[in-house]
């Protein structure tokens, strides 16, 4: 696929990080292995980490996010990298400058790493091709596609909580039509070999043909998360109401909120999970979301350390395969 | 103007029924003589014109037809010489062969006034290659709500009436199609239902779900046709559906014309060869309306030309400045510069069985000048000759430095495609010739 030669280089290591789909599992596995060696570095005094000294982090948001942003701008800061922040409107790009021209101004600045977060599906896979040599491009959410550096720390997640994923039943339940976090965590669940992913939810918030991703679908949240092991509750996005998708937040929450009447239909150990930020009496009721099994901080510790170890890997892989273009120039001599 | 001798070409005019090789000589603009026994240029005598050498063509394993009729492309000018001009992309449809093209109304400003149809011929007419017949706007700028002036567009040269991609509301639309009918003016519609499509950008299948891209169902094309038959029936006015994409659409179609109604149906040539597995990976150059859908879709849509329902193949050529293509797959622009590559993708269907070499060429010239109403180049003698020669077997590639459309904006580029035009005569003036 051409996702994952785009995110590749030559020897097979990860040079940009747009989509878990295609990855292999060993490549996985490795982002998960380096994100626990790095999660330690939080707990030090002084939490940093020289590995990306002297590189130049662009944080490229051109949709509004603190709590993604604030997460890479500190996994960036922990790695010694240095980082600026730019919030852009996409009106800005659509009626003046492209996004093009923008993306060109930012790399005569020597730009290292280009964090991207776009309203439209494939937005870094657009920078991505047209990005200079060795500027590594992070995929921080686009449009409904992708969230991988999400799924990647969900994983990190359940793989400390719950270890290995062969045995594993999950349930994501929620809006999943809209849901660029949903789409990742199935790839990354189907790559990992859960034994089973189930995704709850209306049909008006299932997009077509999701199942042939690999997944179950239950409309019934009690036959859905009936014995999982782990339960992914997805944020409903308030303007969901005023088009025509769900009659009102009670009913939404009646069917598909996650109580604790429904959660005894889950194993007795299952963990609850959510990307936040959470709609208390939404999608979760309140005493759900802060009981000991609700792991959804825990979340965002690892957020950091997963995002660390992407950032860490893509740079290297740009490095290693700007040597070996250079040895092949060599050669040619 | 020089007289021309083609030797041995197989001559394929289906408005005939004709498939023969013969001799065909050109003289002052028409057809003077067709021989199935050779034509010995000594025979011919002509004090002005000579024939020497350049005159005669060595057609031998060539096919000569009536000049190709398009009656789905989009000429750029007015308003976006940036993507093409009248000049460049006529040039390009003489390059395919093409002498006849009828362009949307969807110009800056719109074709909504003699004016601008007077333009758009003199522009055509200057550039020399094809016939160009404008569509007028069914409504004024296309806003979809009063009625243009029909009547002095039709006066001015427009051959009918299309709102292009824009929607009309069903109580407008219903009084422009009455309007329309008044006038016995064809009207060319484009079959969406824009809230179905809810700002779409592709096929709703699993493609756009993995993408994360917004689909476009096939109801917001299968409602709105369904309406529309409805009110053509009320109306009684001439309909050309000018791109449909659906399995669906073809059956509607086929019933309506089952039913009788005055109802013709096309499809773009791409539309015959994509489905919507074509966008993987964000590929912009397969970005267009309406979208490509699925196997079977496209199997209906082949099955639907072979059996005639589908009457006219269009290029719906679009084409599009380098920028419009550099940005996420949802915000480029939709279309395909379609006409350099139209030949060899209609003779791979043919290759292919999906239809008879015939029934291609009737498509591209018969039917589409039926929807026109307008009299066909046909092989015959006294006939204007409006003609186009082409090297079947021929292989070639499809390279930006030697396309002719402006816009380089194909999902077929540096493909290797077999079928070529040589040569395409305008009113019996050489107008494209290949080397």
């Amino acid at each position: 696929m051409q996702n994952t030669s785009l995110q590749l280089n030559q020897l097979g290591q990860l040079k940009h990080f747009l989509d878990v789909e295609g990855l292999s599992k060993e490549l996985l596995t490795e982002i998960l292995d380096t994100a626990d060696s790095f999660i330690s570095v939080g707990k030090q005094q002084v939490k940093k980490v020289p590995l990306l000294r002297g590189t130049t982090v662009v944080n490229l948001f051109f949709e509004a996010s603190t709590r993604t942003r604030t997460t890479f701008e500190l996994a960036a800061k922990r790695l010694s990298a240095d980082v600026i922040n730019m919030n852009i409107s996409t009106s800005a790009t659509s009626k003046g400058e492209s996004l093009m021209d923008m993306l060109r101004n930012l790399e005569a600045m020597d730009a290292d790493m280009f964090v991207v977060r776009h309203e439209n599906s494939g937005a870094p896979h657009f920078i991505a091709e047209y990005v200079t040599p060795n500027v590594a491009v992070v995929n921080a959410g686009d449009g409904r596609h992708a969230h991988p550096t999400q799924a990647m720390l969900d994983m990190a997640t359940i793989r400390r909580h719950k270890g290995d994923f062969e045995n594993l039943s999950v349930a994501i339940v929620g809006d999943i039509m809209h849901s660029r976090v949903a789409r990742s965590q199935i790839h990354a669940l189907k790559i990992l070999g859960a034994k089973e992913i189930r995704l709850i939810s209306p049909e008006t918030l299932l997009p077509p043909f999701i199942e042939n991703l690999g997944a179950t679908v239950y409309h019934d949240m009690r036959d859905g998360v009936a014995d999982v092991d782990v339960v992914i509750m997805l944020r409903l996005q308030k303007e969901r109401m005023q088009s025509a998708l769900l009659p009102s937040e009670q009913e939404f929450f009646n069917l598909y909120g996650l109580t604790e009447t429904k959660l005894k239909l889950a194993k007795s150990d299952a963990i609850i999970m959510h990307p936040g930020p959470i709609n208390r009496g939404v999608e979760i009721q309140s005493e759900v979301a802060d009981c000991d099994r609700s792991v959804i901080l825990n979340q965002v510790n690892y957020g950091i350390a997963v995002r660390m170890a992407i950032m860490s890997m893509a740079m290297a892989g740009q490095n290693q395969s700007s040597l070996s273009s250079i040895s092949d120039k060599g050669g040619e001599k | 103007m020089k007289s021309v001798l083609i030797k041995r070409a197989r001559i394929i005019d289906p408005s005939q029924g004709m498939d023969r090789v013969a001799d065909v000589f050109i003289r002052d603009g028409r057809i003077e003589n067709i021989a199935e026994n050779s034509i010995d240029p000594k025979s011919i005598i002509d004090p002005e014109n000579i024939l020497g050498p350049e005159n005669i063509i060595d057609a031998d394993g060539q096919i000569l037809c009536p000049g190709f009729i398009d009656i789905h492309v989009h000429l750029c000018e007015p308003g976006q010489s940036q993507k093409g001009t009248i000049a460049s992309e006529s040039r390009a449809a003489a390059g395919s062969g093409f002498t006849k093209l009828v362009c949307s109304p969807n110009t800056i400003p719109v074709i909504d006034s003699p004016a601008i149809v007077s333009l758009i011929q003199d522009k055509a007419k200057e550039a020399g290659y094809c016939q160009v017949f404008p569509l007028g706007a069914l409504t004024q700028g296309l806003a979809g709500e009063q009625l243009s002036e029909m009547y002095a567009l039709k006066e001015a040269g427009c051959i009918g009436v299309s709102n292009g991609r824009r929607p009309v509301k069903s109580m407008a639309l219903l009084r422009a199609l009455e309007y329309a009918a008044t006038h016995n003016l064809t009207v060319f519609l484009r079959p969406e239902d824009s809230s179905l499509s809810d700002n779409g950008c592709v096929h709703e299948g699993y493609m756009a779900t993995r993408l994360g891209l917004q689909g476009v169902s096939r109801e917001s094309e299968t409602v709105a046709l369904t309406r529309d038959l409805l009110l053509v029936q009320r109306t009684g006015v001439k309909a050309h559906f000018s791109n449909i994409s659906c399995a669906e659409s073809v059956e509607l179609i086929a019933n309506a014309q089952q039913r009788g109604l005055p109802v013709t149906a096309g499809t773009s040539i791409h539309h015959l060869h994509l489905t919507d597995s074509s966008i993987d990976g964000y590929n912009v150059q397969c970005h267009v309306s309406p979208p490509f859908r699925s196997e079977e879709d496209l199997v209906a849509l082949r099955q639907g030309v072979a059996d005639g329902i589908i009457s006219v193949i269009c290029s719906d050529h679009h084409s599009h400045e380098t920028a419009a293509k550099m940005a996420p797959f949802a915000v480029t622009e939709p279309g395909i510069s379609s006409l350099d590559s139209f030949l060899p993708l209609g003779l791979l269907l043919v290759e292919h069985n999906i239809f008879s070499m015939e029934q291609f060429i009737t498509a591209i010239t018969h039917g589409p000048a039926q929807v026109i109403d307008q009299p066909l180049g046909k092989i015959k003698r006294g006939e204007i000759a409006d003609l186009c020669l082409f090297s079947p077997r021929r292989e070639w590639i499809l390279e930006p430095s030697t396309m002719l459309s402006q816009g380089h904006n194909t999902p077929f580029l540096f493909q290797k495609l077999t079928g070529k035009v040589t040569a395409t005569w305008l009113s019996g003036k050489l107008v494209y010739q290949f080397p």
